[in-house]
């Protein structure tokens, strides 16, 4: 062998890379990552099976129905009607179902009738088309009030004989449905965010456990910064994550091909959709970093992996608490509380996409980027010096008795 | 002249200490060490358990900061800027479980600078050299515990370090094992490598080691050639007599015990012809009389001290039932 090293470090990025590339395809090529890329499958199934469900039981819950029972000749004057004005009103006007026919000065009670349960009557209208009578539950006869109103109307003849014919003109969009569909994509593009970072990221608590019982922690820290263990960690998890997406995504989009359908028109965002999408990856990287390094500093604290079980919670409201700021950051664009969702550096990333569906300049992305960078560099360098100081025992900084704690789990006998 | 005599004579320090202070919630686990190991020198570090050995050498790899002091690594005062030129074999193994054997040795080679595609080959070489071929492609969940140490030891050398520090390295060994590390360390001296070991196994340092630094209580009460260790005791006199008593008995120093058929004491100032004499014309009637120069583990107890001496006895025994 020829010795080919004289002296010298790697570099961060360079030592970062050697931790990642490890824990990259250490959690690539385990059994567990498939279990890891099936676990969408899951929610998607059970979705299906409740939507099923769903279906069915709005199947079985017919659309209420108005009945009428009139003397036979107004009762067919009223159908009449129905045919003549419902191809112009559409859905308002409820659908009839003839009660009874009555004879001449023959009586009936609505309120028995509907009593007596059958059919699935709402509500029933009574006496004749020049004075009918609307009996039912406050809602519905509230709603049918003024259908019933013009049907009796076009009965009696007193309707208009000829309608103006409306020409319809479509335009694209109105400023009031392009600012509704930018704000249902930027809550959208929040929410998928913010799943995907809390699916994923919570990966990131655990990730130290393993080098700290195996011990291979002392082989780290003596070869290489812990700033680059932190970061290579976090950049593996990252692309596992992506690579999580990607199969995810693909998949999806085949389901979709294969059974020939469209996906529903989404609102485009002010950016237009390809700056969106890339906006969206970046913001899930920063989001993904940004919490991931606070995942890891939290974890790299824990001991065991019950600790991070049990710091798994508390962690996940956390998350929550910076998704519900940055949610209501969208009702407000420009406010106060806008600024403070993009300021705050774990919500940042979300308020930030929801910017990019509500606002087309870019600007103010480069330098939100420019802020997360910094932020995710501050969080691992303390997180890191935190991990020496209070884990690693290294320098003088952090409590006595809860130093030794960590010390006396870390290494219970040295000598 | 004098000054350059004496520089070109004495070898670079691989490792310069001075007034190493650690401290652990008010505990005080390194007190004041001082440390030079020439390069190419096999340096061994001796103490008890919680003498401070492996905080020594945390603190002199850099995985913890002394609280006071200074350190120099090859030259350097940050022990990571010269990274890629130290191996270390930390007390407590650790490798992960998933990796195949020849991945562990290239993955401890690439944090130390090694390209990834040298480090496999290397590690495959390393394997077939320590007759552990077969292994090559096992995970290290699949190995003995032995093997795995073996793995984590070749990890420590792929990329062919200048300095090697070994964190009791005989730990949990057996006895042809502790035999191939003896002869890999010799080996690696032999090529210019400075070794620098923690033991509480004193034998070791005796075969191996030129100088040694005794820890006890967090402070270093010698540090020097295993031979000025030695001569830190006078040699002993063994002598067996004929005669039980008689006028020669006056002639034994004050320090003079008798075990069994022998008298032991410590060889006299004046050395051993005077007292020969006296015993020949005392008629003692000497049956032997040997001079032993004192060994590593006497000069160990005499000075790190009784108390030192008997924890490193406990825990021999403690090994000996594990």
């Amino acid at each position: 062998m020829t010795g080919i090293i004289s002296g010298g470090r790697l570099s961060t990025l360079a030592a970062a890379f050697v931790v990642a590339r490890r824990d990259f395809t250490a959690i690539l090529f385990s059994r567990s990552f498939i279990f890891f890329l099936l676990g969408p499958l899951f929610p998607v199934l059970i979705g299906g099976f409740a939507g099923g469900i769903g279906q069915r039981v709005q199947q079985s819950a017919d659309q209420p129905q108005l009945g009428i029972a009139m003397q036979a000749a107004d009762v067919d004057a009223m159908m009449a009607a129905r045919e003549v004005l419902a191809p112009r009103m559409g859905g308002s006007l409820p659908e009839l179902r003839v009660v009874r026919r009555l004879e001449r000065g023959e009586s009936f009670d609505p309120v028995a009738a509907l009593a007596a349960k059958r059919g699935n009557l709402a509500a029933i209208v009574t006496g004749s088309p020049a004075a009918p009578r609307l009996t039912g539950t406050a809602g519905l006869i509230g709603q049918w009030q003024g259908p019933i109103s013009m049907l009796s109307a076009q009965a009696l003849g007193r309707a208009p004989q000829d309608y103006p014919q409306v020409t319809l003109s479509r335009t694209a969009s109105s400023t009031a449905q392009e600012h509704r569909g930018r704000v249902i994509t930027a809550q959208g593009s929040q929410l998928l965010l913010f799943l995907l970072t809390m699916l994923l990221a919570g990966m990131v608590l655990s990730n130290l456990v393993e080098e700290k019982g195996n011990k291979i922690i002392e082989i780290l820290a003596a070869a290489i910064p812990m700033d680059a263990v932190f970061l290579g960690k976090l950049f593996a998890m990252l692309a596992i994550s992506f690579v999580g997406i990607a199969v995810w995504t693909g998949t999806a989009g085949l389901f979709v091909l294969i059974g020939g359908q469209n996906l529903p028109p989404l609102p485009e965002p002010a950016v237009g959709w390809p700056m969106f999408i890339a906006l969206g990856i970046a913001y899930f990287s920063m989001a993904y970093l940004l919490i991931g390094a606070l995942f890891l500093t939290i974890g790299s604290m824990a001991a065991t992996v019950r600790e991070v079980q049990t710091l798994s919670m508390p962690v996940t409201f956390l998350q929550l608490v910076f998704f519900f700021l940055a949610s209501f950051a969208v009702a407000a664009p420009g406010s106060m509380y806008e600024m403070i969702a993009i300021i705050v550096p774990f919500s940042s990333p979300y308020a930030m996409m929801a910017r990019a569906a509500q606002d087309p300049a870019l600007w103010p992305h480069v330098a939100a980027f420019a802020w997360q960078v910094l932020c995710i560099g501050l969080i691992i360098r303390t997180g890191a010096r935190l991990f020496r100081t209070v884990v690693m025992q290294s320098g003088s900084a952090g409590s006595g008795r809860r130093k030794r704690r960590w010390f006396e789990r870390l290494r219970p006998a040295r000598g | 002249m004098a000054d350059n005599a004496s520089s070109v004579s004495t070898p670079p320090l691989a490792i310069e200490a001075r007034g190493l202070v650690k401290r652990f919630d008010g505990f005080v686990a390194v007190d004041g060490v001082d440390l030079s190991v020439p390069e190419g020198a096999i340096y061994g570090i001796l103490g008890p358990n919680g003498a401070g050995k492996t905080t020594t050498l945390r603190m002199l790899l850099g995985i913890i900061d002394p609280d006071a002091g200074y350190r120099r690594i090859l030259g350097a005062e940050r022990p990571h800027d010269v990274a890629h030129a130290i191996g270390y074999l930390p007390e407590e193994r650790g490798l992960y479980p998933s990796m195949k054997a020849y991945e562990a040795i290239a993955f401890i080679g690439a944090l130390r600078g090694l390209s990834l595609a040298e480090g496999r080959r290397r590690g495959r070489q390393l394997l077939e050299e320590q007759g552990l071929g077969y292994a090559a492609d096992r995970q290290i969940r699949q190995l003995s515990k032995g093997m795995a140490q073996q793995v984590q030891l070749l990890g420590t050398l792929v990329h062919e370090p200048r300095l090697v520090v070994f964190d009791e390295p005989f730990s949990g060994l057996d006895a042809i094992n502790q035999g191939k590390l003896e002869h890999m360390i010799r080996g690696l001296a032999a090529k210019g490598t400075t070794v620098i070991f923690s033991t509480h196994v004193i034998a070791h340092a005796e075969r191996l080691c030129d100088a040694v630094a005794i820890i006890a209580g967090g402070k270093v009460p010698f540090a020097g050639p295993v031979d000025v260790a030695r001569d830190r005791i006078r040699p002993q006199v063994r002598l067996e007599t004929r005669a039980q008593d008689g006028p020669w008995r006056g002639a034994l120093p004050a320090d003079v015990r008798h075990e069994g058929k022998h008298w032991l004491f410590s060889l006299p100032d004046s050395g051993i012809e005077p007292l020969l004499r006296a015993l020949i014309e005392g008629e003692a009637g000497i049956l032997s009389l040997s001079i032993e120069r004192a060994g590593l583990h006497d000069a160990f107890v005499a000075i790190a001290g009784e108390a030192a001496a008997k924890a490193l006895a406990e825990e021999k025994i403690e090994e000996q039932r594990r």
